[in-house]
């Protein structure tokens, strides 16, 4: 509508001098417009768009990086973090953190071995895996939000000391060999050249995808962490969805732990170590902001994608292990920085908003 | 007039402490009628309309809706009453879009068996209800996908008060809605309250720009130290009576 004006402004202009003045501004106001509008997507999609830009150029730099082996290891490599980056979203999506999970990965690993030192069924094991991530994550959300805690940074930091304490003593602090054979296929079989753990993310990812965007309990998440103190006076049960973020946060974890216990057959009070930091620059390089709110599947997804490319294609170049700290911590810094920018072009959009009515 | 108010307060009595907010304080709001809360600060006007929205309860004094004696304990249950309240920072959720922002806290959402957090969202529906009643008001929005931190001041009172309009059976309640807006925005915030009357709403407005309250209101009532110390209908003549009557000067 506002576009067709603009087509026919040219020759009203001259018609009326009168309309001269509003007419020309409307025009530079258009164009200033879409510019935001333009920036504003390409920041949506920004994430998505780098990882293909550095998924081409590593393609061009290593012969083997888009090989089918390759990127199998790829997948395999990221599916814990990728699993532990979608309970932390929906931790962050409400203005939290979850500190916990790496340790709890540990913990379940370890928990699942004992259980199948003596219990000989997968099912179990994996039962008992999720149940010690589950455990975790209630604990966490209840002491959180029961405890009136001013933020969930301490106590989930407190739960990583607790939980891998947890798993160095019941494992005796070595790691326990054996897994049941699902759980092996799990964490390390393959379809093809494609991973089981790869095919569990997405169907994982979809159901985490169908509820923050089709449920009712996941668009209170995003209330809740949009404006906690309107969900409390438009009567969302804030308390509950808080306390529900860290339990399917934990719960992931518990999944990780299955993924990485099968990929290593053993459970080991060692594994995880920094997951936790890597579940959370990969859902701020996927766009979340830690201002609550915002944040999507995909983009967690591609946050974790990142992460594990970046790490391949710097393996594959043979780059110095190090470095590939370092080149991830500017990759966080720029994804902040994109955040911050999409903060000043929004500014801007509501400038032209004001004044185009 | 000689209907019966929407919603009437009678001897509206809060305390805080020691300190008397209000102390038997009379106010009736009639459907398709605008009435104008005035008052310094510190007169009262935000504890009526806190216990009028159940955020307070009264210590003495009734309130009626339709003629009937109700007690309103929550914020909940007054929204129950068919009363929505604006407050000053809108309660919005910049987050999110138009249609989620109305319907926050009572989405529409299926099947009816399964308990309510885990029902499918009906994002179609509520996007036409909401659309439909965004037209109606004549709220104009560029892009009703966009969330609603990209709106202006002015768009984003106007949602918070399509909002309350649409879940507001009986009062809708405005709390300083033009404070943070320039002349234009004022306007069209303005014009809407004015068409909350034409849709038949019983709308009481908290404001001190007096000359928006002369351009909207039927009735002006006056609270200084809890009490209500007059009621005017609203004129250019009588600003200046009004005024003294904010600041306790001689009328």
């Amino acid at each position: 509508m506002e576009q067709s004006t603009g087509a026919s402004s040219g020759p009203s202009m001259t018609v009326t001098p009168v309309e001269r003045g509003p007419e020309a501004a409307g025009r530079g106001h258009r164009d200033g417009y879409r510019g935001l509008r333009l920036g504003l997507t390409v920041l949506r999609i920004g994430p998505l768009l780098i990882l293909l830009a550095v998924a081409v150029a590593l393609s061009f730099l290593s012969p083997f990086f888009l090989t089918t082996r390759n990127l199998g290891n790829v997948l395999a490599a990221t599916a814990a973090i990728a699993v532990l980056s979608l309970g932390q979203l929906l931790v962050i999506l409400t203005r939290g953190i979850d500190l916990s999970v790496g340790s709890t990965l540990a913990l379940a690993s370890v928990v699942g071995a004992l259980v199948f030192t003596s219990v000989d069924s997968g099912p179990v094991v994996i039962l008992a895996m999720l149940a010690t991530g589950l455990l975790v994550g209630t604990v966490n959300g209840i002491v959180y939000v029961k405890g009136r805690l001013p933020h969930p940074f301490i106590i989930t930091l407190a739960m990583l000391s607790i939980a891998r304490g947890l798993a160095l003593w019941l494992s005796g602090g070595q790691p326990i060999r054996g897994m049941p054979a699902v759980v092996d296929s799990i964490g390390g079989g393959s379809i093809g050249w494609f991973p089981v753990s790869a095919i569990l993310i997405l169907g994982i990812a979809f159901l985490v995808f169908v509820l923050t965007t089709r449920i009712v309990w996941g668009r209170w998440i995003y209330a809740v962490g949009g404006n906690p103190e309107a969900a409390r006076r438009t009567g969302i049960p804030v308390n509950k969805v808080l306390i529900s973020v860290y339990v399917l946060s934990g719960l992931m974890a518990g999944v990780a732990g299955i993924i990485t216990a099968g990929r290593l057959d053993a459970g080991s009070p060692t594994f995880g170590e920094l997951a936790e930091l890597d579940s959370i620059a990969a859902v701020v390089i996927g766009g979340a902001s830690f201002l609550g709110g915002r944040g999507n599947v995909l983009n967690a997804l591609v946050g974790a994608l990142m992460i594990g490319v970046i790490r391949n294609g710097m393996n594959l170049l043979a780059v110095d292990a190090f470095f590939q700290l370092i080149v991830i911590g500017v990759v966080i810094v720029l994804a902040v920085e994109a955040d911050v920018l999409r903060g000043y072009l929004e500014d801007r959009f509501r400038v032209f908003e004001a004044s185009r009515s | 007039m000689t209907t019966i108010p929407a919603l009437a307060v009678r001897g509206a009595t809060k305390r805080f402490g020691a300190v008397l907010a209000l102390d038997g304080v009379d106010l009736e709001v009639h459907r398709g009628q605008v009435v104008a809360l005035l008052g310094d600060n510190g007169a009262g006007k935000s504890t009526l309309i806190k216990c009028i929205s159940g955020v307070h309860q009264l210590d003495d004094g009734v309130i009626e809706m339709d003629g009937l004696p109700t007690a309103i304990h929550s914020p909940a249950q007054a929204r129950d009453l068919g009363i929505e309240t604006v407050y000053q920072d809108l309660a919005l959720f910049d987050n999110l879009g138009p249609a989620a922002n109305f319907y926050a806290g009572r989405e529409a959402a299926g099947p009816r068996w399964l308990p309510t957090w885990l029902r499918v969202l009906d994002r179609k529906g509520m996007a036409a209800r909401t659309a439909e009643l965004l037209d109606r008001l004549q709220v104009g929005l560029p892009d009703m996908s966009n969330q609603v931190g990209l709106l202006s001041g002015g768009q984003r009172q106007a949602v918070a008060v399509a909002r309350a309009a649409a879940f507001a059976s009986n009062v809708v309640i405005l709390d300083e809605p033009t404070a943070a807006l320039g002349l234009r925005e004022s306007r069209r915030v303005l014009d809407l309250i004015n068409r909350l009357r034409e849709r038949d709403h019983a709308v009481i407005v908290i404001s001190h720009a007096l000359d928006h309250v002369i351009d909207i209101a039927d009735r002006a009532v006056v609270l200084r130290r809890g009490r209500k110390v007059g009621e005017e209908i609203p004129t250019r003549e009588n600003q200046q009576r009004i005024v003294s009557l904010i600041v306790g000067g001689e009328g």
